[in-house]
């Protein structure tokens, strides 16, 4: 045989060893690590640390930007607000110890908190607290809010006994929840993107942009009963949700959050399951200005023509809870089951509504759809079937996400599109206001004075009952008009390793990692 | 030394069950593609549904069978467009040479070394999607590599002494590449073809993981392991008959190009 | 030679501006712009319109190219939208990352290739060809990231033999190969079964040609024959493919990357496309051009050294 042949067999036989060594070395090595760490008594194997596998990127880190409701999730672990969230949807006591409404519902004053320190170990100061409000209402943006919510905001100024007063231009009953906005140290934001100094259970540690985001915990936090149990937490950013199952299989992930439910099944055996839903609304919505679904009729029909229930089941084994407006159902309060009833599926009363707007032979349309969104995608794909049984044709044009913001989202050139909409600051206002006629939210080009006068009281109302009450109007309005076929809010999965316990849930967008801990 | 082509018959028998796999497919599936049933959803293959059923209660059977036609139709036709234009533009800079070369070859350089990514997302950004703008997008990606192979066995041939005794002879150029060259080059360009047509077929599927291709209404074979990626532990036959349809296609073809490049060898 | 030399390096760069100009008009083309992707979908009109006046968004497109090449070629690499931090510093460790796995992967596709393609080409038509023929039409017809999913399941959920976790070089030569290994197979394996093919191709392609058949009959074994005469010529077409590769060898692993969550270029390449992060895209746009042209140059280079009969005009 000559050389050169033996010497290409000799390295390609070499290549096939390769893996086998790889496996020889694996099977040696195991046993040894597991009897070290037994070794070492009283050393848990996990150091008491945990990893997150989290789809969503986190960029541009400034806490108080915090744009996407996968960043703030993040960052209410490091950073509090005067208050916070807590599990139920209503807010709590963080850096203020307490506040006060004035009469007219347009000054709030704080008494800050004793004790409070940032992560430097300085405590926080009436200072500190004007200065990150002003930050928020866009002090260093040339004057533009960072936190819209805060383009309301008259004055923020420190009163005596350290406290701090915020005086509004006109009420709003819902501002409190624009307060949570973090309180970092003075003169900290144009380096708060690498200094990460706040005042949460946990400090931020290091950061390496699509890898990883890594925090400890913070000794010093204010609340010792509600300190964190756990020494250390990362924060693994992989986009695919299958790498996320190969992650928790292989032991690489202790936890994974937002986990779509129609994988339940991969995850059943072996972990711990939390269900819960998404806080958003799902819906086809419908350009509302384009032929035929300026007719409210044909809106009407095709919310009888598609199967809330089926669509359900199809896309969130069942779990997703059907919503008929503009208001999820953790919103407990705003939320009004029985709009959801109000279109039964029934195609003989589609057809007929059809005909008497015109359409009796049905129409061609197209839907388009954010192709990421795989459960925006199947449930576009489930309703172009139902609208077949009445004579609509639907064709599905799936486009990338950038696309669909500035086309549709924005642009406002499109037919009907699948997706779902959440608040960004968890209000019934954020939800609703969106459908106000002249709203630059307001994407799907509804028209309706009745709505606007309901919903224009109700963001002036000072009474809480009141407002309520004019919210929940608003709601029926949009489900009678169908502006669009509001569907469901999507069921999603958080899985532990079986180890770990103490998680808890909130009616917002919040990853407390403070109460988990290994059993 | 003639005799049977081994790669020849088990790549045409292959082939053409494929091809009457996909033929099939385009005038009879047992179910409705796209219809969803609330029922089937999940269901292993069984007596009803050989293939099974996807997360939607669809037949996989009946989307595999107008997936491989809309695959093979996609790539068919990409090839098609990439291997003409790739060929003559290769074939003139190879054969002719000088400074139409060099600028040429440098614009081929300059979109290989795009990443296609971003070039199909722009095609399509212009012409939105669909199954032909798929096709529009695919084929400019597919030029430039075609027309570097071919030039390369032009570089080779041109100064043989064949093509120089026909040259004396006064041969015209366009005879001398289409009539000299050219058979000379079947070899490598068909074995290019088969890679091209493996490359076409990933190239769709690519994109429509990327979620720029195809519409979900119209599935090709690439769409469809793509939406079963998700799912792959829970319903694996959602990805291997899909992705089994695809590599055998893709294996006859290649089996066949095999044969043919074996045939001729022998008998040059 | 030194002034067609030179004359070969000005078309180089001639080429990476032509990719550059591609690059930044195909993000005028695109619909959407960074702002949605930094500031939010739910931004208002006035918070996106200050955005784009603050970083020049709104001025035309040929002079945001001009600012952007004019600070390029000072090594200016500019600002990510994004990430907030700047591109040269983003896309350098990214890039270390893609360089690694593809070098490892072309390591694997040489050796791959080299050893099979000889072995099937020495007796064409025997068992071992045959083998290697069927062998290497499978591992070509099977789609790249359904090979990457298949080792993925079996030597990280099935056998255990790894970790689905990136282990970055720093962290030591061996647990580092033993992870990627697998994606550089996965990479790897479609591009090998072609090189073999090609490679399996043209040395039988030359051992037609009437010189080795001069060679034979001159009395030189079928050793020195392939080696002397035969190799040096069929290696033409395997090197202009590899050196091609290179640019597939790259685009191969913007999947794989995604499949065993690598954080190298291409992940970042397909996000800020998506967010129209365009100083990121720009400059990782001109390194992998600079990679691939660079490594066509190189091929041309070979392709005048290995065969005496191309002149170099």
């Amino acid at each position: 045989m000559p050389k050169f042949v033996k010497r290409a067999l000799l390295l390609l036989a070499a290549i096939a060893m390769l893996p086998a060594s790889l496996y020889g070395c694996t099977g040696g090595t195991e046993p040894s690590e597991s009897e070290a760490s037994a070794a070492q008594s009283g050393e848990l194997p996990h150091g008491n640390s945990v990893t997150v596998g989290i789809a969503q990127d986190l960029s541009n880190l400034d806490p108080q930007l915090s744009k996407t409701a996968g960043i703030r999730e993040v960052m209410f672990n490091m950073f509090e607000g005067l208050v916070k969230a807590g599990p139920d949807g209503s807010v709590v006591e963080a850096v203020a110890s307490g506040y006060e409404i004035s009469e007219d519902k347009r000054t709030y004053t704080f008494t800050l908190r004793e004790g409070v320190t940032f992560h430097n170990g300085d405590s926080v100061t009436a200072e500190d607290v004007v200065y990150s409000l002003e930050r928020c209402a866009g002090s260093e943006n040339d004057g533009k809010p960072l936190v819209s919510a805060f383009s309301i905001v008259e004055r923020i100024e420190a009163v005596e006994g350290g406290r701090v007063a915020l005086t509004l231009s006109t009420p709003n009953l819902e501002f409190i929840n624009a307060l949570t906005a973090p309180i970092i140290p003075k003169d900290s934001g144009p380096t708060i993107t690498e200094t990460m100094i706040g005042t949460g259970p946990f400090r931020f540690v290091s950061y390496a942009p699509q890898d990883s985001l890594v925090m400890e915990k913070y000794d010093g936090y204010w609340n010792q009963e509600k300190a964190a149990k756990l020494d250390k937490v990362t924060f693994k950013i992989i986009p695919d949700v299958n790498s996320l199952v190969i992650g928790l299989k292989g032991g690489t992930l202790d936890m994974v959050v937002h986990l779509p439910n129609t994988l339940e099944g991969e995850v059943k055996e072996g972990f711990t399951v939390h269900q819960d839903t998404m806080k958003l609304v799902q819906a086809l919505y419908l350009n509302n200005a384009v032929e035929p679904f300026d007719n409210e009729l044909v809106r009407q029909a095709m919310y009888y023509a598609i199967d809330v229930e089926e669509i359900i089941d199809f896309v969130c084994n069942g779990s997703g809870v059907a919503t008929g407006t503009s208001m999820y159902p953790a919103k407990k309060d705003c939320f009004m089951p029985e709009l959801a009833q109000r279109y039964p599926h029934d195609v003989e009363k589609a057809k007929q509504l059809l005909a008497q707007a015109g359409y009796a032979g049905g129409f061609e349309m197209s839907i388009t759809v954010p192709s990421n969104y795989a459960q925006h995608m199947e449930t576009a794909e489930v309703i172009i079937e139902q609208l077949k049984q009445v004579g609509i044709t639907a064709t599905l044009l799936p486009v990338e996400w950038e696309s669909w913001v500035s086309d549709v989202y924005r642009g406002r050139e499109y037919e009907s599109t699948v997706c779902g909409i959440a608040a960004d600051d968890m209000t019934a206002r954020e939800m609703l206001v969106r459908y106000m006629s002249d709203n630059q939210k307001n994407f799907i080009n509804f028209q309706d004075e009745e709505y606007d006068s309901l919903l224009a009281q109700a963001m002036a109302a000072t009474d809480g009952g009141e407002q309520l009450d004019l919210y929940r109007q608003a709601e029926t309005v949009l489900n009678e008009r169908a502006a669009s076929l509001w569907l469901q809010d999507l069921c999603e999965l958080t899985v532990m390793n079986p180890e770990l316990d103490g998680f808890t849930f909130y009616r917002t967008y919040v990853i407390d990692m403070s109460t988990i801990y290994y059993k | 030394m003639k005799k049977r082509s081994w790669y020849l018959t088990i790549g045409g028998i292959l082939t053409a069950l494929m091809l009457a796999f996909t033929a099939l497919g385009l005038f009879w599936t047992p179910y409705s593609p796209t219809a969803v049933s609330a029922p089937d959803r999940s269901a292993p293959p069984c007596a009803a549904h050989p293939f099974g059923c996807d997360q939607l209660g669809r037949d996989v059977l009946s989307r595999t069978l107008e997936g491989a036609g809309a695959t093979l139709t996609i790539a068919l036709a990409v090839l098609l467009v990439g291997a003409v234009c790739g060929l003559a533009v290769g074939a003139l800079c190879g054969y002719y040479g000088g400074p139409a070369d060099a600028l040429i070859m440098r614009v081929c350089d300059a979109v290989a070394a795009f990443p296609s990514v971003l070039l199909a997302m722009v095609v399509l950004a212009v012409t939105g999607p669909g199954r032909y703008h798929v096709i529009e997008a695919l084929g400019v990606l597919f030029i430039p590599s075609f027309a570097r192979l071919v030039r390369g066995e032009f570089l080779k041939y041109r100064d043989r002494d064949f093509v120089r005794s026909a040259r004396l002879m006064g041969v015209g150029g366009l005879r001398i590449i289409f009539v000299h060259i050219l058979p000379n080059t079947w070899p490598t360009l068909l074995s290019g073809l088969t890679i091209g047509f493996n490359n076409a077929v990933l190239a769709e599927a690519s994109m429509s993981y990327l979620g720029i291709g195809v519409s979900p209404s119209e599935p090709s074979l690439g769409y469809m392991l793509k939406d079963a990626q998700g799912a792959l532990f829970t319903l694996p036959w959602c990805t291997v008959f899909p992705g089994l349809a695809a590599v055998l296609l893709i294996l006859g073809v290649g089996l066949v190009g095999e044969g043919i490049r074996e045939r001729m060898g022998a008998s040059s | 030679m030194g002034k067609a030399l030179l004359k070969r390096v000005g078309l180089l760069i001639g080429t990476m501006l032509l990719v550059s100009v591609l690059a930044f008009a195909a993000f005028s083309v695109l619909p959407g712009d960074p702002t949605s992707s930094v500031l939010g979908v739910e931004a208002t009109q006035e918070q996106i319109d200050a955005f784009r006046a603050r970083h020049g968004l709104d001025l035309p497109v040929w002079q945001r190219y001009w600012s952007w090449l004019s600070a390029f070629v000072t090594g200016d690499f500019g600002q990510s939208f994004k990430f907030d931090m700047p591109v040269a510093e983003l896309v350098a460790t990214r890039a270390q990352v893609t360089l690694v796995l593809a070098g490892e992967a072309f390591a694997l596709i040489v050796v791959l290739s080299l050893a099979l393609g000889l072995i099937a080409a020495r007796r064409p038509g025997g068992v071992v060809d045959r083998a290697v023929t069927v062998l290497t039409q499978i591992t070509m017809s099977v789609p790249n990231f359904i090979m990457g999913i298949g080792l993925m399941y079996l030597f990280a959920l099935v056998l255990r033999w790894f970790q689905p976790e990136y282990v970055p070089l720093e962290a030591g030569l061996w647990p580092h190969l033993r992870f990627m290994v697998f994606p550089a197979l996965a990479v790897a394996l479609p591009k090998s079964a072609m090189t073999v093919k090609l490679l399996r191709g043209a040395v039988l392609g030359e051992l037609g040609q009437d010189y080795v058949r001069t060679a034979y009959s001159k009395g030189n074994s079928r050793g020195s024959a392939l080696r002397r005469h035969v190799l040096r010529n069929a290696m033409i077409p395997v090197v202009t493919f590899l050196a091609m590769a290179i640019g597939d060898i790259m685009a191969g692993s913007i999947v794989i990357e995604q499949v065993f969550g690598i954080p190298g270029l291409g992940r970042i390449l397909i996000t800020s496309i998506g967010n129209r992060d365009y100083p990121v895209v720009q400059a990782i746009v001109v390194v992998l051009a600079g990679v691939v042209v660079g490594c066509n140059f190189l091929a041309d280079l070979l392709y005048r050294v290995m065969d005496p009969r191309i002149d170099g005009r």
